[in-house]
């Protein structure tokens, strides 16, 4: 028998949800204990800041200029690599429940692979050859509608809950504006539906139904993908007396002064200006018809305490799983890695959501691996940069391959030192956006504690504009030192090191074909 | 407004791919839809996610290679206009294109996802025949 592996996804959550990285209100003490007895990665950054690119770079160990789904609507290749499917070619049995989002979900013409087993009910479409190597999938995403497992079984077993989750769509199928809860901020909503019918309790049972069904002695990788804490924020009402709103301090990122704001704002590159004042929504990542201005700050608190309630949720339900593992004797063996996909605003400059702007708020994730008790690895914190491009090669070691070919990073590693060996000293992330006219292409490197930002060209940049940050004296990023001529050298190497490191793009690039 | 364009060369003549294409009732044989229904300048079209589409076929212009039609009676959808045309590129090889615009722009997408499919299969059909 091998190590089995335990992958743990949320969705749009920031490296300070949990108290392991210092967060204080949700309180979070499963992951907390992951990551005393593992390593925990203080600066782990996503290849893209939107779910179906950064989700294709942890499937297949590949920069998004490689893999080609540089936004949201663009499929994954029915045959783009996947380390599931070398796990199981090894003899894992493999499954992904919960959040896939490998390809579009908004699919009238119910085109891929995802929609499909979800509207049929089968939770593998070949079982000789499974779909991108999972044995099986049941899988969600955020709310009742759609066309996948959850929906179905909300639809057919708990038809009164639908109604109580958020619209994520308005009647002109934008992504909805509507206010909620006691202060009208964007995507709120008080969910009545029992915790038991939620999302995040159907992905930890799903899970635990497919663990069970497994024999003692099997391998297993099991990606485990909860939709939350993502907008829209509607958890069970039933457990809003977790954290109070109205006891929340405003997050540090957030400006109360909204001259200040503005003025920091306006020394980023111009795109961030222009969706704040509402004049240059570039992609679908937050409501079209909400304007980033009007956010006020007891709207920054109700959001952080829906999402504050979610992360709590997800922690409890990553309980029940360890539980079950434990209950099978696994727990000796087991490897977990903890990680999202991007993160989110909450406040920070006045946003919510997330979009082009490569800035901590979106880019500094958490990232835990426990390894299996009986690897005897040491507990640490890495300060490195790593990628979630690490992922699949992380999974590769860990099950006893060799690094697989077409991946474009070593495995994660254990200690700063290890780090060095293995040649993380550089993480890059990249965004393209181009929107009925509307384009934005952003590069972006993070090394030696500075986070640089190349703007290519597009309607509100030109080559030759970008940001810089000193991660060490601004870790909030309010400083934009890309003109300053004090930075000039170490901005000119961090953009050399960054066209050196970053594989050449897919060409031409693929079709969006859904704008989710 | 979501616009959007697709197109492929294939090999083939143009008059040889329209007299496919142009036949608006054969939709089905090469877009990625489960059936189709013309009754005079009506057509239906059926998804394979349950949806019907009622259709106005406002050209079929069978000199310039050009197919028109508007989704109507639709409540989501407030403007619409669909185009293929095949144009020639000398005696063996005309390009197929597929245009649409539309609102609810988000919709235009997958429209275009499925034009690409339906492109693919036409060019499957009749490239190098």
């Amino acid at each position: 028998m091998g190590r089995k592996i335990l992958f743990i996804t949320t969705d749009q959550q920031r490296y300070d949800a949990l108290g392991c990285n210092g967060g204080t209100i949700a309180r979070t003490p499963v992951l907390d204990a992951l990551s005393r007895a593992g390593i925990t990665f203080d600066r782990a950054h996503p290849q893209n800041v939107v779910c179906m690119p950064s989700r294709s770079t942890m499937l297949t160990g590949q920069h998004v200029s490689t893999h080609g789904v540089w936004m949201n609507g663009v499929p994954l290749p029915e045959d783009a690599p996947s380390i599931a499917a070398d796990l199981r070619g090894a003899g894992y049995a493999t499954a992904l429940i919960g959040k896939a989002h490998f390809e579009p979900l908004l699919d009238p013409f119910l085109r891929f692979t995802e929609n499909r087993m979800g509207s049929q009910k089968i939770t593998t479409d070949n079982p000789k050859d499974p779909h991108r190597g999972f044995d099986h999938m049941e899988l969600a995403t955020h709310g009742a509608a759609g066309q996948l497992h959850y929906s179905q079984w909300v639809r057919e077993n708990h038809p009164e809950a639908v109604g109580g989750y958020y619209n994520v769509l308005d009647r002109e199928l934008q992504v909805n504006a509507e206010g909620g809860g006691d202060t009208n901020a964007p995507q709120i909503k008080v969910n009545p539906i029992p915790r038991e019918w939620y999302h995040t309790e159907w992905v930890a049972q799903r899970t635990i139904a497919w663990l069970q069904s497994l024999p003692d002695d099997r391998d297993w990788f099991c990606w485990m993908s909860f939709p939350d804490p993502h907008h829209p924020w509607d958890p069970p009402a039933s457990e809003m007396h977790r954290v109070n709103w109205k006891d929340l301090d405003l997050p540090e990122g957030y400006i109360a002064d909204a001259a200040k704001r503005e003025k920091i704002i306006d020394s980023k590159l111009r795109h961030w200006r222009g969706w704040y004042d509402g004049t240059f929504v570039s992609n679908y990542e937050a409501p079209s018809k909400w304007v980033p201005a009007t956010l006020t700050a007891d709207q920054v608190r109700e959001v952080n305490a829906y999402t504050h309630v979610e992360n709590e949720l997800i922690d409890e339900a990553i309980g029940s799983v360890m539980k079950a593992i434990e209950s099978r004797g696994w727990g000796n063996d087991l490897d977990v890695l903890y990680t999202t996909d991007h993160g989110e605003f909450q406040g920070d400059f006045g946003f919510l959501f997330k979009g082009p702007y490569h800035v901590d708020s979106l880019m500094r994730l958490p990232l835990i691996w426990r390894p299996a008790p009986s690897s005897h690895i040491e507990p640490a914190r890495v300060s490195a940069p790593v990628g979630l491009v690490s992922l699949a090669a992380t999974f590769a070691h860990i099950a006893g391959l060799e690094q697989p070919s077409y991946v474009e990073a070593p495995r994660l590693p254990h200690t700063d030192n290890d780090a060095t060996t293995l040649g993380h000293e550089r993480v890059l992330t990249e965004w393209d956006s181009v929107l009925f006219g509307k384009i934005v292409h952003l590069r972006t490197i993070c090394r030696d504690n500075w986070v640089c930002t190349a703007a290519l060209p597009g309607t509100m940049s030109e080559a030759g504009d970008g940001e810089l940050y000193d991660l060490t004296h601004d870790p909030l990023q309010h400083v934009n030192l890309w003109s300053d001529p004090m930075a000039k050298a170490m901005r000119e190497s961090l953009l050399a090191d960054m066209w050196d490191n970053l594989p050449k793009q897919v060409s031409p690039l693929r079709h969006m074909d859904a704008p989710v | 407004m979501g616009s959007i364009r697709r197109s492929d060369f294939i090999n083939c003549s143009a008059d040889k791919v329209w007299a496919f294409v142009g036949q608006p009732e054969k939709l089905h044989e090469w877009f990625p839809i489960t059936s189709t229904r013309v009754e005079g300048n009506k057509r239906w079209i059926t998804l394979a996610g349950g949806i019907t589409f009622e259709e106005d076929i406002i050209t079929l212009d069978h000199d310039l290679r050009r197919f028109q039609y508007k989704i109507v009676n639709n409540p989501f959808i407030t403007f619409h206009l669909g185009t293929v045309d095949v144009i020639a590129d000398g005696p063996n090889r005309c390009m197929l294109m597929y245009s649409t615009d539309m609102e609810p722009e988000v919709l235009a997408l997958p429209i275009a996802g499925a034009a690409s499919i339906g492109i693919a299969k036409v060019k499957e059909m009749f490239d190098g025949k």
